[in-house]
């Protein structure tokens, strides 16, 4: 596959969504000298929800900002391996960083609408700044479509020309997922989507990723164990020795075996709030 | 734990100097206040004489004694300030949003201290830059009104960068982070999400830089000159501005003195209405510009 290639957007509808595998093979990541993480490698599955976790500095939400080449944005950052998506290395110097972030979306720990847009503009932001043009009944579509799959078309409905910030913190996460799914990215990626939320607005994010599992890979990081134990499929538990030290990854099993019968003696100690 | 570790009375000593700074800060804004406030009662009430429609509608072109105005000196003002933010908000902007989006490494220190000594240069310099540049360009003697814009935004210039640069910065990272990840070009994530969350403060800080310069006079005295005519283009000729009226009704006053002043008094309160009026209007836009965050929008 091409960089051209990966421009192309598949649509919401379709299947071609189906089947694509993110493998990330032997990957370092750098800011300036220090190595960050060391030699990763692990398979995830498609339609599937994966959780990193893990404490404080072992490189969870790194890997993960490599994943859409967000990680190299970071004045001083680098990659060294590779990442697969269905076969194409992400970091071919071939690639575009722009198109791999375009098939790979991301949601952030903070909500983050654009404050200048209003609802409905935030949703349409990425088809935007992607400088997609669609006509106006197409938009509107997209807009209901998004804020659907985000939970969020009920509640905003009413008020699609307000801003984006005039919603709670929740609805703007939710907001967030939605301008996301508008671009119909293959894979979405959380960097700890719920640590700024109350118990509530947890709740509902964690039900919105349940849903989008049927039709996204979904990648999360999370400092909420019971957060991996209750959504995610699939859990890979990373650690780091001591500050300055690369982190890494210990153990990569289904969920339910890492909280109930981890191999490493470091997965269990860490799954029963012995550290961490 | 019993009621005596409360202390139910404010100590005396303490009341006393309460008082006393109290007194002191509200005497210092009081001789703070005093220039200001004289300032515009004399601007007021020696400018409302001549301030009419004559004043308005006439240039002095041919007037030697009562009447006239400063029709002329209004338009060059006008003219020469809009040139002057034509040319210094794409620079000022555009290295705002090198030093905040792209710059690395030591350039970008290199001109931050430029951009500081820049600020302190004394505006009768600016004024002899631009002389040297219609010297080059045209000849020696030569008068325009884009001269004197030069040499404004020459001021301005700096004025601009740095309060871009500011409202740049105050734009949050997270939002950088969103449109990069939505997989917008980074000049896209520019112009489509940082400059729109900073406009109000551009635009705010844009108005500030007018202000700045609307009143400059030795620049404009040097290489736009001036005129009794009317002069409506910038690029030909001498041109009347606000603060060169004032100078020169002041300087050169006939034998009817009393007219001269009045018209001197009026174009400084027009002045100062100009930037009273830039002020409000500044805020204005920056209001209707600025990101909307609450319920009542």
């Amino acid at each position: 596959m091409t960089a051209t290639d990966m421009m192309t957007q598949p649509t919401l509808t379709t299947d071609a969504i189906q089947g694509q595998k993110l493998a990330i093979l032997g990957l370092s990541a750098f800011y300036g000298d220090f190595l960050a993480l060391s030699e990763i490698s692990l398979s995830i599955e498609p339609r599937a929800i994966t959780a990193f976790i893990g404490p404080s500095g072992c490189g969870k939400s790194t890997l993960l900002r490599t994943i859409n080449r967000m990680h190299e944005v970071t004045p001083g950052a680098s990659v060294a391996g590779s990442i697969r998506l269905d076969g194409t290395d992400l970091y071919d110097t071939r690639i575009d960083p722009v198109s791999v972030r375009r098939r790979i979306g991301m949601v952030f720990q903070r909500p983050n609408p654009f404050p200048t847009m209003s609802i409905k503009e935030n949703v349409m932001a990425g088809i935007k700044l992607q400088h997609r043009h669609l006509a106006k009944s197409d938009a509107e579509d997209l807009v209901e479509l998004s804020l659907r799959a985000a939970n969020l078309w009920d509640s905003v409905k009413d008020r699609l020309n307000k801003p984006g910030a005039s919603l709670s913190g929740g609805q703007q996460q939710r907001l967030c997922i939605a301008r996301v799914i508008a671009v119909e990215p293959d894979v979405i990626l959380m960097d700890e989507p719920c640590s700024a939320l109350d118990p509530i607005s947890t709740a509902a994010i964690e039900d919105l990723m349940l849903n989008l599992r049927r039709d996204y890979t979904v990648v999360i990081v999370t400092h909420n164990m019971q957060q991996a134990a209750r959504v995610s499929d699939k859990t890979a538990f990373f650690t780091v020795e001591a500050t300055g030290e690369p982190g890494r990854l210990v153990e990569y099993d289904n969920t339910a075996t890492i909280f109930s019968n981890p191999s490493m003696k470091a997965t269990e100690d860490y799954v029963a709030g012995r550290f961490g | 734990m019993s009621t005596t570790d409360f202390v139910y009375t404010v100590g005396t000593r303490r009341k006393v100097v309460n008082t006393i700074a109290a007194v002191a800060i509200t005497a210092f804004f009081a001789i703070a206040i005093v220039p200001l406030v004289s300032l515009l009662w004399t601007v007021i009430s020696r400018g409302v004489a001549r301030f009419d429609t004559t004043f308005f509608t006439y240039s002095m072109r041919g007037v030697v004694g009562d009447g006239g105005g400063a029709i002329h000196a209004i338009t060059g003002t006008a003219l020469i300030t809009l040139a002057a933010v034509v040319i210094s908000v794409p620079i000022g902007l555009g290295t705002a949003v090198y030093l905040t989006e792209y710059g690395r490494g030591p350039i970008p220190q290199l001109i931050r201290f430029l951009t500081d000594v820049m600020t302190g240069i004394p505006s009768i310099v600016a004024g002899l830059f631009a002389y040297a540049l219609i010297v080059i360009f045209v000849g020696p003697g030569a008068r325009a009104g884009v001269a004197g814009a030069i040499a404004l935004s020459l001021l301005m210039i700096p004025v601009v960068i740095k309060s871009s640069e500011e409202m740049l910065r105050l734009v949050p990272e997270d939002l950088r982070e969103a449109s990069i990840a939505l997989g917008a070009p980074k000049y896209k994530t520019v112009t489509s999400i940082v400059l729109p969350t900073a406009m109000s403060g551009i635009v705010a800080g844009v108005m500030l830089g007018v202000c700045r310069i609307i009143g400059e006079t030795a620049p404009l005295l040097l290489v736009a000159g001036f005129t009794d005519s009317m002069n409506r283009n910038l690029f030909e000729g001498r041109m009347a501005t606000l603060p060169v009226y004032i100078y020169s009704q002041w300087q050169n006053k006939g034998a009817n003195q009393a007219a001269y002043d009045n018209r001197a008094w009026t174009a400084a309160l027009v002045l100062i209405l100009l930037v009273l009026i830039f002020n409000i209007a500044s805020r204005v836009v920056a209001h209707y510009l600025s990101p909307k965050t609450s319920q009542s929008h």
